[in-house]
């Protein structure tokens, strides 16, 4: 059992949890993930470990409700526990002196960049953070992530915080600024603004990393079920991964599998025994 | 009393009872009830007791068959257990997925003028008994104060933890997945091997002070120099399995329902998706599966796929029957159960509906030619005999390859070009200390030999470990 030491919501649907996991904090660096059960008959769900805490022994998950799974981690309250946390997996960053790095967060995927942003300014680099949300209560971290990037661009689809548009307008925006020129992106966030990403920074010629979410069971590489196409390559998000050369990945097979067990997540949502008892005031039933 | 030679040589084969096939198509509990005490009894009279019986050399861990089956003849149930955990410690479960019938059973000297003795329904039936009847005295030896640690909970990780805690070597097995049993509860489905019987295992060995320690991934979580160094252990055994499923690289691979069986048994399996939603793990519903490959781990997935109402389920090899390396009895349950198998077929590619869901399997005629590398006639593709079989789930049980994730961050240990790592005579590794056994040793094997490595090495170890100082 993890204990939780702190719930908060961060915004309508996504909450971050603070749980003490030491075993996971050895090894850590930033891009790994942990798997996490909530309770015995849970599903192993993938999540980012967003912040670690070597003091307090935490490690810092940041989760979007999206599903059945995910509502009954998000409905967890300080002083409650998680049944199991597995990690760190995957392998870490590629974490280096580009130069100037931009990071792009979508969403949740935001909480991919925060240690990222860390580490590569801890190299000398000079890192900006695209980040992006619907409207401004769905941008999150950017307090966070400016104690340790040179700028921090919010972005709101609707205008009401920040940027304008999507992160891929305001990212091209900083790749015309000649005066700092982009050396680096790496993106998280949802697989139509990975791969609108990658189509900006290809002309360019742009090093472009994505931490890819497909769906996963163990983690481990033991079943095969998050293979992703990279190049004509076959490859475990998992054990190869999840972050991979954008320029290389096939998002439209990516973002369809996805997809592949649609009505089962509407059932097991349907069958939870309260029914929606969502306290993230959202209810944000997958379609 | 007893019998003559030819007086035992009269007695059919006792059958096993099992579940009627049209009702076990729809369940997930066990096929074969076990012989009846009786039955047993009759059984193990079939043994003519020869001398330098062959069958023990038939079996990878030597165990004394004629010496047990004796036993049970007589029916002495206890000194036939007490003979047959002498050699073989998971006897429950190898007496139920052994390949008897190429190993013992084939050289039975019985073998060609009847049938063979049923030496793994003996096994079975003295194993079940045991675990039933006998409350295991639990020894704790004197402590020796050695710490060792076991990657992998798989048949070799569990035996080795279990013979160096009777040597009393404190042992932790750390194991990645949240359940310990490896492949045992991951890919082994219940209506094979009840986990009742696996969970009595890990019983026993956590009487005997064995702690286990699931979620910890070896190689990620620590490495195997964090174990020797800074948590203090003198040696350790990894067994971590082969595990990464290999893709057949066809084109349409990634449509949705495409699954490796791997992915497809722990869902079912580990995950429990035959319950969903009850359990909330899902696998993709499909009236008609296809399943490529010839063994085990093909026959599990098909016959899993039946169970969750696959009509048809469909089993395709490019060999023939004959080469199937799948337990025999498992090619008979699984055509009782109303499996279909295609013969010299191979899939060629996948097809996919416009919304990149599995549609059907375009497949290709082989016919035998030459034998191979391996002794079996190599199947040889037919042009222009293509065919399709509709399916919505597709299942490929094609084989495995070593997994990465400990080797690589341990790269003083010694691997062969496949990514199997190395060992000497004593099952050591190239690095010192640290031992390794089953799968990932041999490559994808069985259980009785991750068993019997697992003894071997614990032998090896404790030695290594007495002579440490
Ligand atoms: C390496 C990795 C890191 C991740 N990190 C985070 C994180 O830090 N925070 C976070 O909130 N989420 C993260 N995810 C996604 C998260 O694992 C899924 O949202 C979660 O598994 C959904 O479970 P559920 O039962 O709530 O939803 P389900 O009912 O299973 O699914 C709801 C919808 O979510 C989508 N979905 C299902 N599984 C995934 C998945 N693995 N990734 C993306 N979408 C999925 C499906 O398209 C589905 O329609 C990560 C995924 C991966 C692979
Ligand atoms: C579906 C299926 C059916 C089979 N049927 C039969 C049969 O009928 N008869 C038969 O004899 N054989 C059968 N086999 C083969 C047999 O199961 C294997 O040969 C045997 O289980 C190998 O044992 P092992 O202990 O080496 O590894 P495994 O059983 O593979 O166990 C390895 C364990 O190590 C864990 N692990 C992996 N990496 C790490 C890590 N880095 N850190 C910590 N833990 C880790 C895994 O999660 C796993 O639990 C079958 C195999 C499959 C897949
Ligand atoms: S999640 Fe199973 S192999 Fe990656």
């Amino acid at each position: 059992m993890f204990l939780i030491l702190d719930a908060q919501w961060l915004a309508p649907g996504i909450r971050r949890l603070i749980v003490q996991a030491p075993h996971v904090l050895r090894h850590h660096q930033p891009g790994h993930f942990v798997i996490v059960r909530v309770a015995p008959e849970s599903e192993r769900i993938p999540l980012t470990v967003a912040d670690t805490d070597h003091d307090k022994q935490t490690i810092t998950l940041i989760v979007q409700v999206v599903g059945a799974t995910t509502e009954q981690l998000c409905n967890l309250e300080t002083g409650q526990s998680v049944l199991d946390v597995a990690g760190p997996l995957g392998k870490p960053t590629e974490i280096k002196k580009f130069g100037h790095v931009v990071l792009v967060g979508g969403g949740v995927g935001t909480a991919v960049i925060l240690p990222q942003a860390k580490a590569l300014k801890n190299l000398g680099n000079r890192v900006s953070a695209v980040i992006g949300g619907r409207s401004k209560d769905y941008v999150i971290l950017e307090q966070d992530l400016s104690q340790h990037c040179d700028a921090v661009y919010p972005c709101t689809d609707d205008g009401s915080y920040g940027y304008h548009g999507f992160v891929t307008g305001q990212l091209n925006e900083l790749i015309a600024d000649k005066a700092q020129p982009v050396d680096a992106v790496i993106a998280a966030g949802p697989v139509p603004m990975m791969k609108a990403v990658a189509e900006v920074t290809r002309p360019h010629g742009i090093h472009t990393i994505v931490s890819l979410n497909p769906i996963m069971v163990d983690g481990t590489g033991m079943c095969g079920g998050c293979r992703v196409m990279v190049g004509d390559k076959m490859l475990f998000a998992c054990v190869d991964g999840p972050e991979f050369d954008a320029h290389q990945v096939d998002f439209d097979e990516l973002r369809d599998r996805l997809t592949a067990y649609r009505t089962q997540e509407k059932r097991a949502w349907d069958h939870k025994p309260s029914g929606h008892v969502c306290k993230c005031k959202v209810a944000e039933v997958p379609s | 009393m007893t019998l003559k030679a030819s007086e035992r040589m009269k007695i059919p084969r006792q059958h096993m009872p099992e579940q009627d096939p049209g009702q076990r198509a729809t369940n997930f509990g066990e096929v074969n009830f076990g012989l009846a005490c009786e039955a047993a009894r009759t059984e193990a009279d079939r043994c003519l007791g020869c001398k330098g019986a062959k069958c023990i050399g038939g079996c990878p861990v030597g165990v004394d068959i004629p010496g047990f089956l004796g036993a049970l003849s007589e029916g002495n149930l206890d000194k036939a257990a007490d003979i047959l955990f002498d050699a073989n410690v998971l006897p429950g479960i190898t007496g139920r997925v052994c390949p008897q019938e190429t190993q013992c059973e084939a050289l039975c000297i019985r073998t060609g003028k009847s049938e063979p003795v049923a030496v793994g329904y003996l096994e079975r039936f003295v194993a079940d008994w045991a675990r039933e009847h006998r409350t295991t005295k639990v020894q704790h030896p004197p402590a020796t104060g050695k710490r060792v640690a076991v990657v992998g909970s798989g048949p070799a990780g569990l035996t080795c933890a279990g013979e160096l805690a009777k040597k009393g070597h404190q042992v932790t097995i750390y194991e990645a997945l949240h359940k310990p049993g490896g492949v045992l509860v991951y890919g082994i489905p219940e209506f094979r091997l009840p986990k009742k019987i696996v969970d009595s295992e890990v019983e026993k060995l956590k009487q005997l002070g064995v702690r286990i320690e699931c979620n910890i991934i070896i190689g990620q979580t620590y490495t195997i120099s964090d174990l020797l160094n800074e948590q203090g252990f003198d040696a350790v055994f990894i067994a971590n399995g082969a595990g990464l499923p290999v893709f057949l690289g066809i084109p349409g691979e990634n449509l949705k329902g495409v699954y490796s069986a791997n992915e497809y048994l722990t869902r079912v399996n580990l995950m429990g998706a035959y319950r969903f939603p009850e359990s909330p793990t899902p696998v993709i519903d499909a009236p008609q599966v296809v399943v490529v490959g010839g063994g085990n781990t093909a026959m599990d997935a098909v016959r899993t796929a039946r169970r969750l109402g696959a009509s048809p389920a469909t089993l395709i090899y490019r060999r023939s029957r004959q080469e199937m390396p799948a337990r025999v009895e498992e090619v008979k349950h699984a055509e009782e159960e109303g499996v279909t198998y295609h013969f010299l077929v191979n899939p060629v590619e996948i097809l996919g509906t416009d919304d990149g869901w599995v549609r059907a399997v375009r497949c290709q005629n082989r016919e035998l030619g030459e034998p191979d590398d391996s002794g079996r006639r190599r199947p040889i593709a037919v042009p222009g005999s293509e065919f399709e079989v509709p399916c919505q789930v597709f299942i490929e049980a094609i084989g495995t390859r070593a997994n990465p994730l400990l080797t690589q961050t341990t790269p003083e240990l010694k691997v062969n070009k496949w990514g199997y790592i190395e060992v000497d005579d004593k099952n050591m590794t190239s690095v010192p200390g640290v031992f390794a056994g089953g799968d990932i040793v041999r490559g994808a094997a069985t259980v009785i030999l991750a068993m019997g490595d697992g003894k071997k090495t614990a032998a090896a170890m404790h030695d290594y470990l007495l002579n440490q100082d």
